[in-house]
């Protein structure tokens, strides 16, 4: 039926030394795989980035939460004194060992999962991830049905339920929305990190790594090679790109 | 003179008053912006001298599907230097008594579209302000939807308002 199976060995040696020839002759500092680089504005993000944290939570400090209200700051996510409906992109979470009794905190954010279940149940097509692995709302598609609020395993999302004021321009932000941590994506997009690790780093313990996980000379793929890091909840196979240290 | 010359006069001067009545707007030209008069007219002041991104014309008629069309181009792929952005508009455009585009009914963006009747619901979430205005500062102000349909309502009732104080 198909010319091709079973496989025609010929025709595969010949194509792979056609590509190790072409490899060869390649002129000096021309890679065929490129390495990731700080993208121009003009650009659009592509695969050959995939942004990720770590997070030590040896390091990060009981009772500091540096991290949620320099969040709350940058996206400019306003409480109206009810937590339970209040936006919430990222927090920290209190995690206690019952059997050692120790206890530790972390914050837990949006994982931007490489299969994320938000983005498979999203009726509209809102809930997308980017080439460059950020899960994102598209607000002008988003009907604020919440299914994703629903099938997100780590309770990533909030749905927005007041009028919103004093938006920063970069991240607009309004009522009848769903939305999560976007990794401060126009601060990616700039080249700067996300603003919950810029602070972590100034008024925290430095808990948190922000890079590119496709970048081997980054911080954050050097120490995921080093040293071991967990995903949470990673029986479900989401591939996060959000990994704890200590956990 | 006969009954019948009598409305011809009476047309004639109906005609008169009519035409004299529509061309009023029309001598008054540009001051018609600062006293509307009888018909109402849109006020557009443009502070910043310099080019906009595409000619008046096709701004007044395209401006909204350059902006749905780069809008998507940021959100989904990430390239944040385009050609028309709302970001871009807003800096540009923000009136400087209230460093917004919609918080009076004189700002930008607010007074042709309460004019034209159209609904803009661009600011429930971008900022209708930049970055560092002074109208950003306050966050416990009216939120931005909140003023344009409390303009909107505004216009709307003032010309109702006139409609019925007719004789």
């Amino acid at each position: 039926m198909s010319d091709d199976y079973p496989p025609n060995r010929r025709r595969t040696f010949l194509t792979a030394s056609a590509g190790a020839l072409a490899g060869l002759a390649l002129a000096p500092g021309v890679r065929l795989v490129e390495l990731s680089s700080a993208r121009a504005p003009e650009e659009a993000a592509s695969a050959k980035n995939r942004w990720g944290m770590l997070v030590d939570t040896s390091k990060c400090a009981d009772g500091c939460s540096a991290c949620v209200s320099a969040c709350a700051k940058e996206n400019a996510l306003q409480s109206h004194g009810r937590p339970r409906s209040d936006a919430q992109w990222i927090r920290k979470v209190e995690l206690k060992d019952k059997q050692s009794g120790r206890t530790f905190a972390a914050p837990v954010l949006c994982q931007h999962c490489a299969q994320p279940p938000c983005v498979d149940v999203c009726p509209t097509g809102a809930s997308f991830r980017r080439a460059d692995g950020i899960v994102l709302v598209d607000r002008h598609i988003c009907i604020g049905c919440r299914y994703c609020m629903m099938a997100c395993p780590y309770k990533a999302r909030s749905f927005v339920h007041e009028e919103t004021t004093g938006q920063n321009p970069d991240v607009p932000r309004g009522k009848g929305c769903v939305e999560g941590c976007t990794f401060c994506v126009h601060r990616v997009d700039r080249g700067q990190t996300p603003a919950c690790v810029e602070a972590c780093a100034k008024d925290g313990g430095g808990a948190l790594v922000f890079g590119d996980l496709n970048d081997p000379a980054s911080a954050i793929a050097q120490r995921l090679a080093s040293q071991p890091s967990a995903a949470i909840r990673a029986d479900l196979k989401l591939g996060t790109a959000v990994r704890y240290q200590g956990i | 003179m006969s009954k019948r010359h009598r409305c011809g006069a009476v047309r004639i001067a109906a005609a008169a008053l009519f035409a004299a009545a529509g061309l009023i707007p029309l001598g008054a030209g540009p001051a018609a912006a600062a006293d509307p008069g009888r018909t109402p007219r849109p006020t557009i002041s443009i502070e910043k001298k310099g080019e906009c991104v595409a000619p008046v014309d096709e701004m007044r008629r395209n401006h909204m599907l350059m902006l749905q069309h780069d809008r998507d181009t940021t959100v989904h792929q990430g390239i944040r230097k385009v050609r028309a952005s709302l970001k871009g508009c807003v800096d540009c455009h923000a009136g400087s008594k209230t460093g917004s585009v919609i918080a009076s009914k004189d700002d930008f963006c607010a007074s042709c579209h309460a004019y034209a009747g159209v609904k803009l619901d661009c600011f429930g979430c971008h900022a209708a302000s930049p970055k560092n205005a002074p109208a950003l500062q306050g966050r416990d102000g009216p939120s931005n939807a909140d003023l344009l349909a409390s303009m909107l309502r505004g216009r709307g009732g003032e010309q109702a308002d006139k409609g019925t104080s007719k004789p």
